[in-house]
């Protein structure tokens, strides 16, 4: 900033103290108008609809723990994908790879200490480090070449997927290795609570916080919010953008490698095919909760609601005595309906202007 | 006569084989208001461009204070105190007014061992600077910019460059949008920001709008600086026909007027 200017002395104003205590400038307003010009409002309605719709054509065992723990559990291993793809939409970008970054880390700790016999915590480090390379690289690419993410992360998941394929059987012989995991590490990362909810259920809550933290309390989440508004004016205003681009990529490649190495301890093996699903999931999931495609938009709590949707059509169609095959009928058409609602969740957001002062700009 | 704040000196540039800025000789001093005018394709872009760091001048230089600077980037314009502000002023649309409004410059409160984004003060204080230049409509940061008009972006986004510690402004088009009332509003935010001793360099091709507020205006035509004089020199007529590029626009304004009727 310029010395020889002092903004100082511009703080001096007649009508400061007015807005300062009034407190009206920093506390929200708590009123039903409010909450529907919110926009995960929509992904609200959306989820007590299909949780309504699943209650009753679900019946008991649809409400009962073992229903709630099936689509639970399904609803934490999106999510912990879910919100660092979030947090890249959110950005402006995509991440297609996360569905090979999570069978490449499920063969990697089950390669290590499975095959190779070394120590649990080596096996998950190499596993959690190979994502956090893989984001890098993602990150990297697409910082230096400028181009889509779509793109780039297409070229890296067959790469991945590729890659795991091809040194899974030249190493291991085989697609599918078992592994046999220490009993610390099992607990941790791969056990079930009251024998139905998986542990990973913990982990989810622990990302909700953190990445909560990230994108509403931090200045990294003011950041990652203008990065996807406007790629030029928030370079322009001083934030290293590439440095962040990177470092969003190896937050979704550390969570994608995270639960493909919980899946490997829980199940006590890992498949070279397992994840494929987890690419359009986490978009459906994100989207559903209300974040622009474009960037530039989006909560936390509207990517939980969306996750929780998504996993509650997913597992609540198996309670129901339809054909599973809707649950993709019911998805596509969520999808379709949750980007109309939140388009005018947005809308009303933006528009708003209250009655009494409406249309009055000036003094 | 004081040093001028920012001076340009023979300034040249040309992409490629395109001479697009020729021997651009302008200086502005602190509090004072310099119109650029100028039609479409005059070279006003380029100019803003070279200004706010996103070119470099192909010969000439830019200084600061008597200082020949140069700028890498658009952020050592902005060290240099150059802000730019465009058209449309708040390009974060979908982002709260407090939060666009300290975006790479987040004021942050200690909560335990975390640092947080004191959301509480940036809304104050962006709602504050606002009033301050006639914004009385917004009590509530939280808002989205979106949900502004384009008058007020215009203003959040000055408001922000002057918080900021600008002392040069660059102001690209800002009423080109806006209806007559806000445009009008914009105007008395440009005499405000004069008095705080900002120099302000106010492009535009609104000849109203240029002889309300300027003290100093220039006239580029296909690159060149065709006109350089200040307040009180030149008629509105006088100030049309340069812009045209010396043709008679009375004539034709009058010829336009006969068809009318």
């Amino acid at each position: 900033m310029n010395p020889n200017h002092t903004p100082a002395p511009a703080a001096a104003a007649p009508t400061a103290p007015a807005a300062a205590t009034e407190g009206s400038a920093g506390t929200p307003k708590l009123s039903l108008g409010h909450l529907f010009r919110r926009p995960e409002t929509g992904s609200l309605i959306g989820l007590l609809a299909v949780f309504v719709f699943f209650s009753i054509f679900g019946g008991e065992t649809f409400l009962s723990t073992s229903g709630a723990a099936s689509w639970l559990n399904i609803a934490a291993e999106l999510g912990i994908i879910a919100l660092p793809v979030g947090l890249l939409m959110i950005a402006g970008h995509l991440d297609l790879s996360v569905g090979s970054v999570i069978p490449a880390s499920s063969m990697t700790v089950a390669i290590v200490s499975g095959h190779f016999g070394l120590p649990m915590p080596v096996g998950i480090a190499a596993a959690l480090g190979l994502g956090l390379a893989i984001g890098f690289l993602n990150g990297y690419l697409i910082v230096r070449t400028d181009l889509p993410s779509f793109v780039v992360t297409l070229g890296t998941l067959f790469a991945v997927a590729g890659l795991t394929l091809g040194l899974s059987v030249i190493i291991a012989g085989s697609t599918s290795v078992a592994l046999k995991s220490d009993p610390v590490s099992k607990l941790i990362f791969g056990d079930f609570i009251d024998g139905k909810f998986e542990v990973i259920l913990l982990w989810w809550v622990a990302a909700m916080v953190l990445v909560d933290y990230i994108l509403s309390h931090s200045k990294y989440g003011n950041w990652i919010l203008a990065l996807g508004g406007d790629k030029v004016s928030a370079r322009n205003a001083g934030i290293p953008t590439d440095k962040l681009n990177i470092a969003l990529y190896m937050g979704s490649g550390l969570c994608a490698a995270f639960v493909g190495m919980c899946q490997a301890i829980l199940y006590n093996s890992a498949q070279v095919s397992a994840g494929q699903s987890f690419i359009f999931n986490s978009i459906i999931a994100v989207v559903i909760g209300g974040v622009m495609l474009t960037g530039g938009y989006g909560s936390v709590i509207g990517i939980v609601l969306g996750t929780m949707t998504f996993a509650i059509v997913n597992q609540g169609i198996y309670y129901t005595g339809f054909d599973a095959n809707w649950a993709s009928l019911i998805i596509g058409v969520l999808l379709l309906a949750a980007v109309l609602l939140n388009n005018t969740f947005r809308t009303m957001a933006l528009a708003h202007a209250s009655p009494r002062t409406k249309g009055k700009t000036s003094k | 006569m004081t040093t001028p704040l920012l001076q340009l000196k023979g300034v040249n540039k040309s992409f490629g084989p395109i001479d697009v800025l020729h021997d651009i000789n302008l200086e502005v001093r602190a509090g004072e208001v310099l119109c650029l005018l100028g039609d479409n394709g005059a070279g006003k872009s380029t100019l803003i461009r070279l200004l706010s760091g996103v070119h470099k001048p192909s010969s000439g230089e830019i200084r600061i204070n008597g200082r020949a600077v140069v700028f890498d980037t658009p952020r050592d314009a902005s060290d240099n105190g150059i802000a730019t502000v465009h058209q449309f002023g708040g390009t974060f649309a979908l982002m709260s007014i407090g939060r666009s409004f300290f975006v790479g410059a987040e004021p942050t409160k200690k909560w335990g061992p975390f640092e947080v984004f004191d959301r509480k003060k940036a809304n104050e204080i962006a709602v504050r600077e606002m009033r301050q230049l006639g914004i009385t409509r917004i009590d509530d940061g939280d808002r989205l910019v979106g949900g502004l008009s384009g008058g007020e972006r215009q203003a959040l986004a000055i408001a922000r460059a002057v918080h900021f510690g600008a002392s040069v402004l660059i102001l690209d088009e800002p009423t080109a949008a806006l209806g007559v009332k806000e445009a009008a509003h914009v105007l008395r935010i440009v005499l405000q920001a004069r008095k705080k001793g900002i120099a302000v360099i106010f492009i535009t091709h609104q000849v109203t709008h240029a002889l309300t507020v300027g003290d100093h205006f220039a006239v580029l035509i296909r690159g060149m600086l065709a006109a350089d004089f200040r307040k009180g020199e030149k008629t509105r007529e006088e100030v049309t026909d340069l812009m045209a590029g010396g043709e008679a626009m009375a004539g034709l304004e009058a010829e336009i007027e006969s068809h009318l009727h």
